[in-house]
């Protein structure tokens, strides 16, 4: 019996719940043995002028072995053109977090202690935190610019976009910044070797880009740069490839000439790691009052904060626009500013749950202003199951869905009709706590990037099978996932299977995890590797089996050749076939998987809060969660992902933001601060299956890494507005804390 | 100074400086890394241990604190290969992703079945409010908790 779509307990837990898995501040590598301890000194200010640096009294205390500067520095710059970064402050600092100097001690407790000594004068300069303050431009972040907006794209808009129209409804959102915040921080550790080869060791999504990054940071060739990923604790897309301090790291180690080893602490990584979302969403929606929607805009501002480094994300937003509906007439365009804050890159959905966010709030909008129930007024504009392949407006080219169907799963498994009995009767009972209903349908795109990825299946000797993916999983399961994909494909037992990943001397090419790209790429590469091997296998099975390969097959069940018919004949197993192969020429198969195009996974979530109209306290009661991806695999891992994205996605409805000062000082810079969500936040989460496939990949698979962070904060999010509806509360903007939520009833009280 | 700690039902005795946390103890000085540190400020709990069978966060705990007292961690759970009880349930249940969280987490469920055997899901919710997971979304550590208490994983 095949194991696909069976729970298979993972194969990657038995080391981490023993000794705990090997992070990379726990490496006891023998080449680290003496390895200087690495911090950065970070700039306090938002926006100052550095007036000078004395280091001299650094480089005296207890244990220093470096401090270094802009000025030390001999690498070639960062990037180009008037915004590109420098790999330490020059002249100027532009974000609270920005990298100073370096400071490297013999131990680690000296570090903080030397840090201290570093003395930056800084000249404060005007803080541009706002999107209004940066798009009016008084002051500006970089010389040679004549203002903060650094990309446009789409537009200009129709002004007859919305003629004929019954209903028009605008308004202004915002997709607040929020703090990747993987539970381990950024770290790595470089050593030169005799041969003049760097290793580092990093915590990274992709090994591969990482090592790229390095090689031309360095200046080097990318052949001497080896990169492992050892164990890590955690990205959601904020550890794509490797950080700018890494290539410091490696070039001070080439300085000094021993290993370097650094570990970010929380406080540097909530104001040095990226940061995700950061928009500023005016949407436009109108139709008529049947329900039927006519045109929809979404005109986005994007902050990037204080260096450009994710043009892609609200271009992405804009391609996602107009979600799972089939409006006649769809506008986006957006708008990048830059502002002195922690610069904006990926975050677990990254330009899709933007996208999502905007459109459904502007279908409850919509809806509230014509006086429908918002499920049906998502039914009358869904993309029917007849229509796909189905291109939108902004030029996605979906493959498969079944939006209504999603919808129809999980009103039915909330009991939605009740659900709304008991909101009346709450309402006729001027309960202080309110119920709230919120429905979100969402598609979304994975595997987007247009890459592909690499794989390769060995047979070794002994029958056994050692596969490598470009995948990089730190978290996701995909060893087990792809020990199971090459189990059943190869009939080989699954204790028999071992999957590589992360080094970049084992795996020399690939793209690495981001976009739940993982699945269908890596996964599609190791399955077709795979099946080169059995194709192979069959010849060489043949001759051993003197007949011919068209009358051998593999018998799944004993994972051995078999002529057809002629079982009782013999077998011949994977062993003896790889022992045919012979060491010339191993029976192996390397691949790159590169024709898989994105795909479109969806979904349709419902939320139910309730809230105290007396505090504005919010407790999310309900989630019910329809999250389609094609074919499961393994449905243990794969309710996992959907668990994790649900409770990001509650996390950015209800708590979490990356917030500022005027001044630009970060105020949730701690995890004190920052209200990372708690399980106590946190209700029980109901999963309803749905299974649509794709034709655009070898295993008919979407990928699930974001799809329950895309579905679920819409759907709080409405859930909050909706139940204090009838008191007149048309939208809350996220997170809706207490005191947003509390305010919100408030104005709506006075302007009755 | 010197300190005398047992770890893990040894005895352990090493010189260190006076600031030395005990998660440092830990992890460089006796290079038991699966305890991990995931802030500054004592919020996340992946450095929980047990001193003396209670869970504390040991980023908060000088090794002089825990001179002549018995703390417990991750690597000294199961007993001659066999898994802990609470090992086992977070495997099962899949109440693990990226590990990092995953020793404290457990460390952090031990103490709270030791106070309340049989807990419901809401008080095991409420009891690992100080130990965050990025990746989970706590559901199936919650589950893993409820298996690990011998009561029945509903859902």
């Amino acid at each position: 019996m095949s194991v696909m779509g069976t729970r298979v307990v993972r194969f990657e837990d038995q080391k981490l719940i023993t000794s705990g898995g090997t992070y990379v501040d726990d490496l006891r590598e023998k080449s680290l043995s003496g390895a200087a301890h690495a911090v950065f000194v970070r700039s306090p200010m938002a926006h100052a002028r550095i007036s000078g640096i004395d280091v001299s009294a650094a480089r005296e205390a207890p244990g220093v072995v470096g401090v270094y500067t802009a000025a030390d520095l001999d690498l070639g710059p960062q990037g180009e053109g008037p915004t590109a970064e420098p790999w330490l402050a020059v002249d100027v600092v532009r974000y609270v977090g920005e990298p100073v100097a370096l400071v490297l001690t013999e131990q680690r407790y000296q570090l903080a202690d030397a840090a201290e000594l570093v003395d930056v004068d800084y000249d404060p300069l005007p803080a541009v935190i706002s999107f209004d303050d940066a798009i009016a431009g008084d002051t500006l972040l970089f010389p040679g610019t004549d203002s903060n907006v650094v990309q446009t794209h789409g537009g200009p808009f129709d002004d007859a976009t919305f003629d004929g129209c019954e209903v028009v409804v605008t308004h202004t959102i915002n997709n607040q910044r929020v703090a990747p915040a993987p539970l381990e921080t950024r770290g790595a550790s470089c050593v030169w070797g005799a041969d003049g080869r760097l290793t580092t060791w990093l915590s990274t999504q992709n090994a591969q880009i990482g090592r790229g990054q390095l090689a031309g940071g360095l200046g080097v060739e990318p052949s001497i740069v080896r990169v492992i990923a050892p164990d890590v604790g955690g990205g959601f897309g904020a550890k794509i490839g490797a950080p700018s301090e890494a290539i410091l790291l490696a070039w001070a180690a080439r300085k000094l000439g021993r290993g370097v080893r650094w570990i970010e602490s929380r406080g540097e990584n909530l104001t040095a790691m990226t940061h995700g979302r950061a928009q500023r969403q005016m949407i436009t929606i109108g139709g008529r009052r049947d329900g039927t929607v006519e045109a929809f805009r979404l005109d986005v501002q994007q902050d990037m904060g204080a260096y450009p480094r994710a043009a892609f994300l609200p271009t992405l937003t804009e391609l996602m626009a107009s979600g799972v509906y089939h409006f006649p007439k769809i506008e986006a365009a957006s708008t990048a500013i830059v502002t002195n804050t922690t610069p904006i890159a990926a975050y677990r959905g990254a330009g899709r749950p933007e996208a999502t966010a905007a459109v459904e709030r502007a279908m409850d909008l919509f809806a509230a202003e014509i006086g429908m129930d918002p499920a049906e007024v998502r039914r009358v504009n869904f993309i029917r199951p007849e229509e796909f392949p189905f291109t939108t407006q902004s030029g996605a080219n979906y493959d498969t869905g079944e939006y209504e169907s999603a919808l129809d799963k999980v009103l039915a498994a909330a009991r939605y009709p009740e659900l709304r009995a008991e909101q009346a009767r709450r309402r006729a009972n001027d309960d202080v706590v309110a119920l709230g209903i919120g429905v979100s349908t969402y598609v979304e795109i994975t595997g987007g990037d247009g890459g592909g990825e690499s794989g390769r299946v060995d047979i070794n000797a002994d029958g056994s099978v050692t596969a490598y993916t470009g995948s990089s999983p730190h978290g996701q399961g995909l060893s087990t996932t792809f020990v199971m994909l090459l189990s059943d494909r190869l009939g080989i037992p699954m204790d028999k299977i071992k999957v590589r990943h992360g080094d970049t001397d084992e795996v020399p090419k690939a793209i690495g995890t981001f976009g739940s790209r993982s699945l269908q790429l890596g996964g599609s590469a190791v399955a077709q590797a795979a099946d080169q091997v059995i194709e192979r296998a069959r010849e060489l099975a043949a001759d051993i089996l003197e007949a011919s390969p068209d009358d051998v097959e593999l018998n799944l069940e004993s994972g051995s050749w078999q002529v057809r018919g002629a079982e009782a004949a013999g077998s011949v197993s994977w062993a003896s076939v790889a022992e045919r192969a012979g060491d010339d020429e191993p029976l192996s198969a390397d691949v790159w998987f590169g024709e898989g195009s994105p795909t479109f996974p969806f979904g349709a979530h419902v939320a139910v809060v309730k809230v105290d109209t007396q505090t504005g306290k919010v407790r999310v009661t309900r989630l019910v969660a329809a999250d389609d991806a094609g074919p499961v695999v393994n449905p243990l891992t794969f309710r996992g992902q959907r668990h994790g994205g649900l409770a990001q996605g509650i996390g950015q409805a209800l708590l979490e933001i990356m917030d500022y000062d005027d001044d630009g000082n970060p105020v949730t810079a701690t995890l004190a601060d920052y209200s990372f969500i708690t399980a106590t936040e946190l209700p029980d989460f109901e999963l309803v299956e749905s299974v649509t496939p794709t034709s655009r990949n070898l295993l008919g698979v979407k990928g699930i890494g974001e799809a329950a962070t895309i579905g679920s904060t819409p759907a709080v999010q409405s859930a909050v507005v909706d139940a204090l509806a009838h008191l007149g509360v048309r939208h809350v903007d996220m997170p809706a804390t207490p005191q947003r939520v509390w305010q919100a009833i408030n104005d709506a009280r006075e302007a009755v | 100074m010197l300190v005398h700690i047992e770890v893990n039902g040894r005895a352990t005795e090493q010189e260190v400086e006076d600031r030395t946390l005990l998660v440092h103890y830990l992890r460089d000085t006796l290079g038991l890394t699966g305890t991990n540190v995931g802030c500054d400020t004592t919020s996340c709990g992946a450095c929980t241990v047990l001193l003396d069978g209670e869970s504390v966060k040991s980023c908060t705990v000088l090794a002089a604190q825990a001179d002549g007292h018995a703390v417990t961690t991750v690597e000294g759970l199961s007993t001659d290969g066999e898994l802990h009880p609470v090992q086992r349930a977070f495997r099962e249940q899949h109440g693990l992703q990226c590990g990092f969280c995953t020793p404290g987490m457990m460390m952090a469920t031990v103490s709270l079945l030791d106070e309340n055997p049989k807990p419901s899901r809401q008080e095991v919710r409420d009891a690992l409010e100080g130990n965050l997971c990025r990746c989970t979304g706590y559901h199936n550590i919650v589950s893993a908790v409820i298996d690990a208490s011998g009561q029945e994983v509903g859902g």
